[in-house]
């Protein structure tokens, strides 16, 4: 019993970061269509920006501040230097270009840090808290729960209650009537870029103090975890993300608590044609309305 | 008409093609033209290769290795060379990627046309090249991995090991355990593959099996090892011992701390560099206090010892003054045995010359302990000596053991530890 | 080489169906040229370096794969992250035939041919199961399950390591070449010949087929799903067939490789490499053989070819030990932006457009 109290919160806190990972996936591939292979460069990028701003001042939090405004700026930039100069006719074409980003920003990180893993610190104690006799919980896994969660919080709110957001969504959905509408799609796509790579940037400062350290290859393994997690939700949906955050996070901790860590891939396959025989747009699809 | 054309075009950039690659491939003849007869060898020059990962999540730490042993021939060459011929290190970076170590294997042998092959990195890696070796009769030294794979004489007569390999350094700890620690209830966290399964061979083959309580192992494409740390901490285990690469002994540490499971960690020497554990844990560094490791080489804080002295300033004058580390005594001293292995062969210098000299063995260095290199054993060294970190930093206690990968028994080994010559370059005797 | 008419042009393919009497005609003409190239390859193997042969024998294997997946990916438009696996089942096959072979004392040149059979075979089932699985997905959902199956591969191995030997892999014992070549006959050459016969091979039957009715379902299901089954094509059966026809590529790609290093393992499998093929047949230009041809080139050479350029630079051991690697990757990187941006057709896209702007400043040739 004390074992599955214990991987159900071990797995729930890798979870929320494999929701908010998988979160910045969905916003990117709402605005754009695109599935953004170079999140994990990107946010890995913004990662080490905090290591030197922490390791320049001092502080835990002028890293943290850093690393969400370097994800916002390099979302944008990403955008508006690379992906517009994209052929979108053939949906491959911005898969190649992402992929040939994360060659660039792994190699030119690794020129300027070194291959080498680097300590990520945390603000709180990781220490786990007992609580009834258990060991569940730790102060730093309550600063990830409260930091996803208000995170998720304020993208509803943008998306749903400001007129940016409105706009955003207006972009995204029809951009030919919304251009006529006098909205400026071209800046609210860069917009939904720098947004999705600063939740991107922000799930990594909070997973990377957790594995193995700083490294330009850090997020790779998060990646695929993230993807797999988007894809059981079903990618247009942000509340899907965040159920196939949760579910990978604790199939994961499962598995290799029960079965052995080598198992987890095979458990991962298994998840996914399960979740995707049944409902080939992930757990949270749209019905469709075309069928023939 | 259309057709034809796009037909012709085709061929024609096939031709093209095979043209610039025709061309690309001059560049290989030119390799060990002089003298003729021994790849990679002239009157002025010694070409030799090596593979390591340099880019990618296992290059962490690794990637300093090579660098390191280009620096101390750097440093033979600016001293004169080894019998007036200066040493090239060609290091290609295949990303611990077997099918990329295939390629930069080949293209050092067939195209580079390299001498020997120093210090490949991996067992993965480096096992997909044995057979490739051995046909092109490339000597291929101090593989940078404790398989035992690389001891095996009659099938592979080239090939010599270098690290003492994971059951030996197994035993050892386990004496460890058998003789300070006796009663406490023993567990194994190991890597999924021959490190992990060799090194518990040896800890089974000391405290007999059965003995060890909890076994779990990992992989490396997962990074929570919180489920085995986990089983430990319910089974109260007293003594881990790991057999774990840096990040996942760091990993575990942090993780144990995490869950409040302090027992007493036993770690290889793959995984138990102090600096690079330190600067992976960052602020909880502290974590490490009491862990017990191995080793072979002199430790790299110990500012007292001549070889340290010796690495230090060749570091500083040929490696870009290099953050010191493990990873760059080790690297020096693969490349001291190697210009010793040179110099033994003598000035008529042959790829069988150079097999025999390492076959005659003797060699002493900066290794603690012995090196086994005889016609029948081409396994590295054969003992470790034990290291423990105390007050921040890591030194060495105890004897140096020795033993064999089989039933034998651990041993102390009391051989005088020796010193660097004058200039820092071994000679012939 | 016969690829580029692979895809056909498409004022033709607007006028219908050919006869079916041209099929023999298409076969005969890919067959010619295929021996032409098979003759070019033969001089090659005398005029290259040894290493230059393997990297030439690396290419036909890539290629291979390349193709499979450019059928796949290019012609039926389904989108695959899990080829290297494919590959790897092959390799796999090859190395455990070949072991079982060695074991019980069988020689023969021809075990080798029975080997890469089974690989092929074994590939196609697995596939078919895989395939299967993807009729139903699209899109991003497909990637995510083919995704999946990439990171599977060495998983499997390691927890069947009493088969697969775990991350060490297994040797391919592979026989030197026949005595009747010559006691010091290049052994890369024989390797070459090996992987070079079986790639074009593969590549007459690839060719032929994406000519023939099959070739023009899938790329009718490319096009418009709805169309298609509204012409009443079976499209979930075309795309299992698509699947299978990449799968049987891929599993000959991934046994040539195996036999050309004469070892597997799964690092050589990983993820990395199913996105490297992604990205070979995207920048050699998808929907044609023809680039599948380029995207093997690309990456066989281009990493060896950003290895030398790197060389060139003399800097200081502390720059050049942060380069050494690091900007053999950034230069790949920036090429594989910079092509997919300036050419997004692909190599063989920018060749053909070349070509055209040729002739069209050639009066001469105009018909």
């Amino acid at each position: 019993m004390e074992r599955f109290v214990f991987l159900t919160f071990d797995g729930l806190s890798r979870g929320a970061v494999y929701a908010a990972f998988a979160l910045a996936l969905v916003l990117i591939w709402r605005a754009a269509r695109i599935v953004n292979f170079a999140q994990g460069a990107m946010a890995v990028a913004a990662a080490y920006v905090a290591y030197s701003v922490t390791a320049a001042t001092g502080s835990y939090w002028l890293g943290f501040l850093a690393a969400l405004a370097a994800g916002l700026l390099l979302g944008a930039v990403v955008d508006r230097a690379v992906m517009r100069f994209v052929d979108h006719t053939s949906p491959l074409n911005p898969v190649i270009v992402a992929l040939g980003l994360v060659l660039l920003i792994q190699a030119v990180l690794g020129m300027i840090y070194g291959n080498e893993f680097r300590p990520a610190g945390t603000p709180f104690d990781r220490a786990a808290l007992t609580v009834g006799g258990f060991a569940v919980v730790s102060p730093y896994d309550l600063f990830v729960f409260a930091t996803v969660g208000l995170m998720m919080v304020a993208l509803a709110w943008i998306f749903a209650r400001t007129p940016v957001g409105l706009r955003m969504r207006a972009a995204a959905f029809a951009p030919e009537v919304s251009r006529l509408l006098g909205v400026n799609v071209g800046g609210m796509l860069a917009l939904g870029w720098a947004l999705a790579s600063g939740v991107g940037a922000l799930a990594a400062m909070l997973v990377i103090p957790t594995e193995l350290g700083l490294h330009p290859n850090a997020m790779d393994l998060v990646f695929v975890s993230a993807f797999t997690a988007a894809v059981v939700g079903g990618l247009d949906s942000p509340p899907g993300a965040v159920v196939g955050g949760l579910v990978v996070g604790l199939v994961l901790s499962y598995v290799s608590g029960y079965a052995g860590s080598d198992l987890t891939p095979l458990a991962v396959l298994v998840l996914l044609l399960a979740v995707l025989l049944v409902r080939p747009g992930g757990l949270f699809a749209p019905v469709t309305a075309r069928r023939v | 008409m259309n057709r034809t054309v796009r037909g012709g075009l085709a061929i024609a950039s096939t031709i093209a093609l095979l043209a610039s690659v025709v061309a690309c491939g001059d560049d290989g003849g030119s390799g060990g033209a002089g003298r003729g007869a021994v790849p990679g060898v002239t009157d002025t020059e010694i070409v030799v290769g090596t593979h390591m990962p340099l880019t990618g999540p296992a290059s962490a730490g690794y990637s300093k290795i090579a660098p390191a042993t280009k620096a101390y021939f750097d440093y033979v060459n600016a001293n004169g060379g080894v019998h007036g011929r200066k040493i090239t290190y060609k290091i290609m970076d295949d990303g611990y990627n077997p099918a990329n170590t295939q390629q930069v294997v080949r293209q050092l042998v067939l195209q580079d046309k390299v001498f020997a092959v120093l210090n490949g990195l991996g067992t993965p890696t480096h096992t997909g090249v044995l057979d490739f070796l051995k046909s092109n009769r490339v000597p291929d030294l101090f593989v940078a991995s404790g398989s035992r794979s690389w001891d095996q004489p009659d099938k592979y007569p080239g090939t010599f090991g270098f690290n003492p390999d994971y059951t030996v350094e197994g035993k050892i700890l386990a004496n460890h355990v058998k003789t300070t620690l006796p009663g406490k209830k023993v567990c194994f966290l190991g890597q999924d593959d021959d490190f992990g399964r060799d090194s518990l061979a040896g800890v089974e083959q000391v405290l007999g099996a059965g003995t060890v309580a909890v076994k779990q192992t990992y992989v490396t494409s997962n990074t929570n090892v919180a489920p085995q740390i986990g089983a430990f901490k319910a089974a109260s285990c007293q003594v881990v011992i790991l057999a774990t690469v840096p990040g996942f002994t760091a990993l575990s540490i942090g993780t144990a701390a995490r869950l409040g499971f302090k027992p007493q960690w036993l770690v290889s020497n793959v995984g138990a560099d102090h600096p690079t554990l330190a600067k992976q844990l960052g602020a909880a560094a502290g974590l490490l206090e009491g862990m017990v490791g191995g080793n072979y080489l002199p430790m790299q804080n110990d500012a007292a010892n001549p070889w340290i002295q010796l690495f230090t300033k060749v570091n500083k004058e040929h490696n870009g003054d290099a953050p010191f580390d493990g990873n760059i005594v080790y690297g020096m001293s693969v490349g001291y045995l190697f210009v010793q292995a040179l110099q033994v062969a003598g000035q008529d210098l042959t790829r069988e010359s150079l097999l025999k000299a390492v076959a005659k063995g003797g060699f002493q260095g900066p290794g603690l302990a012995p090196l086994r290199f005889s016609d029948s054993d081409h396994s590295g060294y054969g003992g470790e000596r034990l290291t423990r970190v105390s007050g921040g930093t890591q030194a060495y206690f105890g004897p140096t053991y020795e033993t064999d990968e089989g039933d034998g028994p651990v041993r102390e080994y009391s051989a005088p530890a020796v010193t660097p010559p004058a200039n820092g370059i071994p000679t012939a005797s | 080489m016969s690829a580029t008419r692979a895809a056909a042009p498409p004022e033709r393919a607007a006028t219908g169906a050919p006869a079916d009497g041209r099929r023999g005609s298409t076969l005969l003409r890919h067959l010619a040229v295929a021996v032409a190239v098979a003759l070019l390859v033969l001089a090659a193997s005398y005029g290259l370096a040894p290493f230059r042969n393997f990297q030439l024998a690396t290419v036909a294997a890539y290629l291979c794969a390349t193709a499979g997946l450019t059928v796949l990916t290019g012609l039926n438009g389904q989108l695959s992250l899990g080829h290297g696996a494919l590959m790897a089942t092959g390799a796999y096959t090859v190395a455990l035939c070949q072991g079982a072979f060695a074991d019980h004392g069988l020689t023969g040149g021809w075990l080798l041919a029975v080997s890469l059979v089974a690989a092929i075979l074994v590939t196609v089932a697995v596939g078919a199961v895989v395939g299967a699985a993807a009729a139903r997905l699209r899109g991003p959902y497909l990637a995510g399950v083919t995704l999946a199956v990439a990171v599977v591969v060495p998983a499997l191995t390691v927890t069947f390591d009493g088969v697969f030997n775990g991350d060490q892999g297994l040797s391919v014992p592979v026989e030197p070449p026949p005595l009747a070549l010559g006691a010091y006959f290049p052994y890369e050459r024989w390797q070459l010949w090996i992987a070079a016969a079986g790639t074009l091979l593969a590549l007459v039957l690839l060719a032929n087929l994406v000519r023939s009715r099959y070739g023009r379902t899938f790329r009718a299901v490319r096009d418009d799903e709805v169309a298609a089954r509204l012409a009443g094509i079976h499209v979930a059966r075309t795309q299992v067939l698509a699947f299978v026809v990449s799968a049987a590529g891929a599993g000959l790609g991934g046994a040539l490789l195996a036999v050309l290093a004469q070892s597997v393992s799964p690092g050589a499998f990983s993820l990395t490499l199913s996105l490297f093929l992604l990205m070979a047949v995207v920048i050699g230009g998808l929907g044609r053989l023809a680039g599948a041809l380029w995207g093997a080139v690309l990456l066989v050479v281009l990493p060896d070819l950003t290895h030398s350029v790197t060389e060139l630079f003399t800097v200081s051991p502390a720059v050049a030990q942060r380069l050494e690697g690091n900007l053999p990757l950034a230069i790949f990187g920036i090429t594989l932006v910079v092509v997919m941006i300036a050419a997004p057709g692909g190599v063989q896209g920018l060749l053909s457009r070349l070509g055209r702007e040729l002739l069209a400043r050639w009066p001469g040739r105009r018909s």
